[in-house]
């Protein structure tokens, strides 16, 4: 996806593209084969998709348990959403959480990104940054809620050890930023390879241009490659933004939401509605909400990193 | 169903998508059938293998094939297979779930079937058969096993604290000073600088060892926290039980009982939640020498005495107010699915479950858990004491009778969500006693 926002600029530029005049029939006469084409990706979006979506605007207008069939309700979902104290404080939650964690993984992706560009073209080292992200979500969280027990864990001991107070790291105040750095750890490899695949795709030419004219490093970065990147960082902070908001089986696995509220995000709030209590309905409501929200941050990533323009142009 | 399906693949998509779900082959039912069984525990699977061999051999027309699901998936896996039509014929419950299923038509009554084969219900454990009897007088299982709680020690720190396991048998408590419990308690507290809880100079930061463990804040239940301190303060967990109709949370012997065991936290005896929920969990914090003691529940006796580098005992919960002991007095049986393919064959494998050949002859022999069934629950102890593990502290409470039924009630889950909050909140010092009105409140207003 990203080489083809840079390789398409070129065809955007008058000259390259081979004039042929638009004709009805031809354009027709591609149609069926691009249906057919779109076909099977069009029937899973429409039956995995766009259904169970429209059926879960639905059930967020009735009263349903699973077992017993929804009946209507008109909008009580929606009020009641508004005065559930939970509801408001899921969204803080989850607010500070993708915060701190798309804050964390986008600054140290491009670090490791560069570096990666920079001084390495082994296979293996880009491998290996990838590392964490081939391991189950789940065992990463198992495995840090392990390691980072306040009693056992071998990260309070050498903290300790160091000669510093033992860390409640899933603590009220703690749990957020540690399960945010959790999932820093696992997507940053994951991200540096996608801004790592961007920086590729800035010519050399630029780069020589700005040596000449005798631009430190710093600048070099700051003035050549963050803006040609743009593109590519759009497509990566409106991706990771969304998948930092569904945050869930980190929290899981962990602190099931507690101590009190502090880890109770929205993804596992709807869940919990939803699986725990049987408050399909409710739950389909907050899961409206959620959607309407991340269409919302979706589109103002959008138009304001201009995503769909590159600054690339008859390079 | 398909309807319903549907839906459930729309709420499912969420987590985790939907594939085709799969509709088991449905044998005939005078014929050879398969009977699906679900149960969560890991540790009793091996025994009820042994009672479906058992039952095969009686019935060669019955197969039994169990499946084991961890606690935290069994009862979301449980829901999305009545919805889909692919739970199992027969399944472990609990007291805290069954109450919804039934209500909502998922479970199949026993009560003609118990009256039709003559099940004789007074062999079981006092009280335990009528806990699965719903409000309008069905009755949904035959009990398999019962739990209390008693107090787990580490014998080399009692040794080291210089009490005497004998006087562990008569510790007493009350909610104004905690009684002769929490001295012991405090004494077995140990700082980093090696000075014990109750010695001036306690560094309550820095403490090596809590005198006791916590597994959390209990929310609406507490069977294994708080449970038999306030039972034996004289509290209840609501006017009736089963099924109330008012709850209790907001009793003054309540709010003390809880002021009280929260104190510990703030005296340095007990961890802190944060520390609670930082961490892998109570068992694994006492195996490592953190906790000098536990409360605990029967069940895990095992897990406790397979620790490797600590030896225990056991001691029964202290004695409240009221003179007596107290515990919580729970217990499991099998459920039947309302779709089952085979309800024939359901039963009777329900029915052998529920029955000495499989709860005398087999699992009161393995010592894990406690048979429902009266004279298999001499044998069970028997076969603990062969282990080395006495655990006269569980079973004294069925003895003098010092045992309080689980709550079992409508709303339950709403229940437990509430009272997470704020005992959580109390436990962690961002609330008084006093937010239990609110709470006590909030869920009475769940009956009406």
């Amino acid at each position: 996806m990203t080489s083809d926002t840079v390789r398409a600029a070129p065809r955007l530029t008058p000259g390259t593209v081979p004039k042929i005049p638009p004709s009805r029939r031809r354009r027709l006469g591609d149609l069926p084969v691009a249906a057919l084409f779109i076909l099977p990706a069009a029937v899973g979006f429409a039956v995995f998709y766009l259904w169970p979506a429209v059926r879960g605007v639905y059930l967020s207008l009735t009263k349903y348990n699973v077992l017993t069939p929804p009946r209507f309700i008109g909008l009580d979902n929606y009020e009641r959403l508004l005065g559930d104290h939970l509801f408001w404080n899921a969204l803080k939650v989850t607010g500070e959480y993708v915060l701190i964690n798309i804050g964390t993984q986008t600054v140290i992706s491009m670090l490791l990104a560069v570096l990666l560009y920079r001084l390495t073209k082994s296979m293996l080292v880009r491998g290996i940054v990838l590392l964490p992200y081939l391991v189950a979500n789940v065992v990463v969280a198992l495995v840090w809620f392990w390691m980072l027990d306040f009693q056992l864990g071998v990260v309070n001991n050498v903290i300790e050890w160091l000669g510093f107070d033992r860390v409640a790291f899933f603590g009220s105040d703690w749990a957020i930023p540690t399960i945010a750095g959790i999932n820093t750890w696992r997507h940053m490899g994951y991200t540096a390879l996608l801004i790592f695949a961007g920086l590729q795709m800035i010519p050399p030419s630029v780069y020589e241009a700005a040596a000449i004219d005798g631009a430190s490093e710093w600048r070099t970065f700051w003035r050549v490659t963050l803006p040609l990147l743009r593109p590519v960082m759009a497509l990566v902070m409106v991706l990771s933004v969304i998948g930092s908001f569904q945050v869930f089986d980190t929290v899981a696995v962990t602190t099931g939401g507690g101590p009190i509220n502090a880890t109770r995000v929205i993804y596992f709030y709807i869940y919990d509605q939803a699986f725990n209590r049987f408050n399909f309905g409710y739950a389909a409501a907050l899961s409206s909400v959620l959607f309407v929200l991340l269409a919302g941050i979706a589109y103002l990533q959008m138009r304001l990193s201009r995503a769909a323009e590159s600054d690339l142009r008859g390079s | 169903m398909k309807r319903s399906l549907a839906v459930a693949c729309a709420a499912a998509l969420l987590l985790t998508g939907c594939g085709t779900s799969q509709e088991g082959d449905k044998p005939a039912a005078a014929g050879p059938a398969t009977i699906d069984y679900w149960l969560w525990d890991t540790a009793q699977q091996p025994q009820y293998q042994a009672c479906a061999d058992a039952f095969h051999k009686a019935n060669p027309n019955y197969t039994v094939k169990i499946t084991q699901y961890g606690w935290d998936d069994y009862w979301n896996t449980l829901t999305t297979g009545f919805v889909s039509g692919t739970a199992p014929d027969v399944f472990v419950s609990h007291l805290s779930q069954y109450p919804q299923f039934a209500s909502q038509g998922q479970l199949l009554p026993i009560t003609d079937q118990v009256k039709r084969d003559k099940v004789d219900l007074s062999i079981y454990q006092d009280g335990l058969a009528d806990l699965w009897v719903t409000k309008d007088g069905q009755r949904y299982g035959l009990p398999k096993d019962f739990d209390t709680v008693a107090v787990i020690y580490n014998t080399e720190k009692l040794k080291e604290a210089g009490l005497k396991p004998a006087e562990m048998a008569e510790l007493s408590w009350n909610p104004q000073d905690g009684g002769t419990y929490e001295k012991a308690i405090a004494h077995l507290t140990v700082d980093k600088n090696g000075k014990r809880g109750d010695e001036p100079g306690f560094d309550k930061k820095h403490v090596a060892t809590y005198g006791l463990g916590l597994n959390g804040s209990g929310d609406a239940f507490g069977q294994t926290e708080w449970s038999e301190y306030a039972m034996g303060n004289g509290w209840n967990y609501a006017d009736q039980n089963p099924w109330p109709t008012r709850f209790n949370y907001a009793d003054p012997k309540f709010k003390e009982t809880i002021k009280w065991f929260t104190s510990l936290i703030d005296k340095g005896y007990m961890p802190n939640l944060d520390i609670v929920s930082s961490g892998v969990g109570q068992i694994d914090a006492y195996g490592a020498g953190k906790y000098a003691m536990v409360t605990e529940g029967s069940w895990n006796t095992k897990t406790y005495w397979a620790l490797k580098g600590v030896k225990s005992a056991l001691a029964p919960t202290p004695i409240g107010p009221t003179g007596k002991r107290a515990s919580v007095f729970n217990g499991l049986a099998d459920n039947i699915s309302a779709n089952t393919d085979n309800p024939d064959a359901a039963w009777a494998w329900v029915k052998f479950l529920g029955s000495p050949a499989c709860q005398e002859e087999i699992v009161a022999k393995q010592a894990i858990i406690f048979p429902a069934i009266k004279t298999a629950t001499v044998k069970a102890e028997q076969a603990f004491a062969d282990a080395g593990i006495d655990v006269k502290p569980f079973t004294t409470h069925v003895q003098n009778g010092t045992t309080h039924l689980a709550p079992i009630a409508e709303h339950w889950a709403e229940i437990k969500a509430t009272m997470t909050e704020t005992m959580e909140s109390i436990f962690a010092f961002k609330s008084d006693v006093n937010a239990l009105d609110q709470a006590n409140a909030t869920i009475n207003g769940l009956f009406g």
